[in-house]
């Protein structure tokens, strides 16, 4: 059977593990823990501390799975352990939290040294009013023009499946430039 | 939608930079406790600029810039019929007070004011209102913002952020494909014009700083303001061999096609195929 793999990062509370939830076949193998700081309690009570784990089978021979990284900078040792194979990741962003975005930058420049595979930014939240759009959102992490930032909204399954076959579309379009 | 934030966050050059790529019109509210600014933009040019509490009719600009004598000023607001600052200023010029240019250019120093003033703001909370624009009647006028960009960055004193936001200086620039980002345009320093003489992708910035005589400071905040305009990027430098420091041994290099896992178009089609069925 082939394994393939797929990588959802982002920063704290972004909606990583929603995202997965929404388009995984089995629920969702989440190591979470309950929150100790209160700044991020506010937030959000529990987080992921080493990874979410979701599964699409194709058939008997070909199954993705997808990691959901743990978005707090104390689990980074964990990152590269994830992102090891990865056919491409997904950078979760909060859409309607700027305060975020300087992290989401530094992750994405993280992972895309990590390993050269495309990627795609999701916008999440997309549906809540105070949503930056997705071009700006461009502007503000200073995303490459080649790079799809995708409306997104975690908890909608046909949201997430657009963004993940987006990701699928790139993937496609760089092993055909390689070829 | 909306556009809302914290300067904390998301820095003034970081917003103007987002509302001239995109061309923006509308008006940008910054507020912090203590002030309030309300900055106007028509497809992404800066037409107009207020602070909360600083009279900003014309007549008050033209005095404060010394075109007009403060007998005339209040000679002007006692005459209550002219309202309108675009009247007014008819009225001015075709009676020989002001010229044309002396108006353009006292609105342009006031909106300018403004706009610097909001640099020096460390935090406040924004919100931009889409297609707002100044109360009628006002005079405005059409600043490019990457000139705004450069000048509010070289009045910029935040070292901490521009190391943050450039943190590495062993990376090379090269002018970006952006059509409309035209150097002859902008009005640029001595120093950054040495800069960016020497734009190169085999030139990390931090030997661009050493040809120059420049500290790390120095070369960040130019190297910032030109990002921050959209004339350069960062790239990786071409032709640089990492030297590992002493006693440390070479890193391994992972080309890219060993870090990507060996999978077939034929298999990524087929994930495509089931996540359009889901």
């Amino acid at each position: 059977m082939q394994i393939v793999k797929m990588v959802v990062t982002g920063p704290f509370a972004a909606g990583k593990t929603q995202f997965i939830r929404s388009i995984s076949e089995i629920d969702v193998v989440a190591t979470e823990a309950r929150i100790s700081r209160s700044e991020e309690q506010a937030i959000k009570q529990e987080t992921t501390v080493a990874m979410d784990f979701g599964r699409i089978t194709v058939d008997d021979d070909l199954v993705l799975y997808l990691f959901g990284t743990p978005g707090q900078r104390r689990f980074e040792f964990m990152w590269e352990i994830l992102s090891e194979g990865m056919l491409g990741f997904v950078v979760v962003v909060d859409s309607t939290r700027p305060e975020t975005f300087r992290e989401a930058r530094l992750i994405l420049e993280t992972f895309r040294n990590y390993a050269p595979t495309p990627y795609v930014v999701a916008a999440n939240k997309q549906d809540v009013e105070d949503a930056w759009p997705p071009e700006d959102l461009r502007i503000a992490l200073h995303i490459d023009p080649a790079v799809k930032v995708l409306p997104c909204v975690a908890t909608d399954k046909e949201s997430v499946k657009n963004v993940l076959l987006e990701l699928l579309y790139s993937i496609l379009e760089t092993m055909d430039s390689e070829e | 939608m909306a556009l809302k934030g914290n300067l904390q966050d998301f820095s003034a050059t970081q917003l103007l930079h987002l509302i001239n790529l995109a061309r923006k019109t509308g008006m940008l509210v910054v507020e912090t406790p203590r002030d309030q600014a309300r900055l106007c933009f028509r497809e992404g040019k800066l037409i107009y600029a207020t602070l909360d509490g600083q009279d900003d009719r014309l007549v008050s600009i033209l005095q404060r810039a010394g075109k007009i004598s403060e007998e005339l000023a209040r000679t002007i607001r006692a005459r209550s019929d002219i309202k309108d600052d675009r009247e007014l200023g008819v009225l001015l010029s075709n009676a020989g007070y002001v010229t044309q240019k002396d108006i353009v250019d006292s609105v342009r120093t006031h909106v300018l004011e403004v706009v610097y003033k909001l640099f020096t703001w460390p935090e406040g909370v924004f919100r931009f209102e889409p297609n707002a624009l100044p109360v009628e009647g006002r005079v405005t006028v059409s600043i490019d913002l990457e000139n705004v960009i450069m000048e509010g960055t070289r009045r910029l004193k935040e070292w901490e952020r521009l190391q943050e936001e450039l943190p590495n200086l062993d990376v090379a620039l090269r002018f970006t494909d952006r059509p409309d980002a035209r150097l002859r345009t902008i009005n640029l320093t001595v120093e950054e014009w040495r800069v960016i003489s020497f734009i190169n992708p085999r030139n990390t910035i931090r030997q661009i700083a050493q040809y120059n005589n420049m500290n790390d400071f120095q070369i960040r905040r130019i190297v910032y303001g030109l990002l921050q305009a959209g004339l350069v990027e960062l790239i990786p430098p071409e032709g640089i061999e990492i030297k590992p420091a002493p006693g440390v041994p070479a890193p391994t290099v992972v080309s890219p096609v060993q870090r990507r896992p060996a999978v077939k178009r034929s298999i990524v089609q087929r994930l495509i195929d089931r996540i359009r069925e889901l």
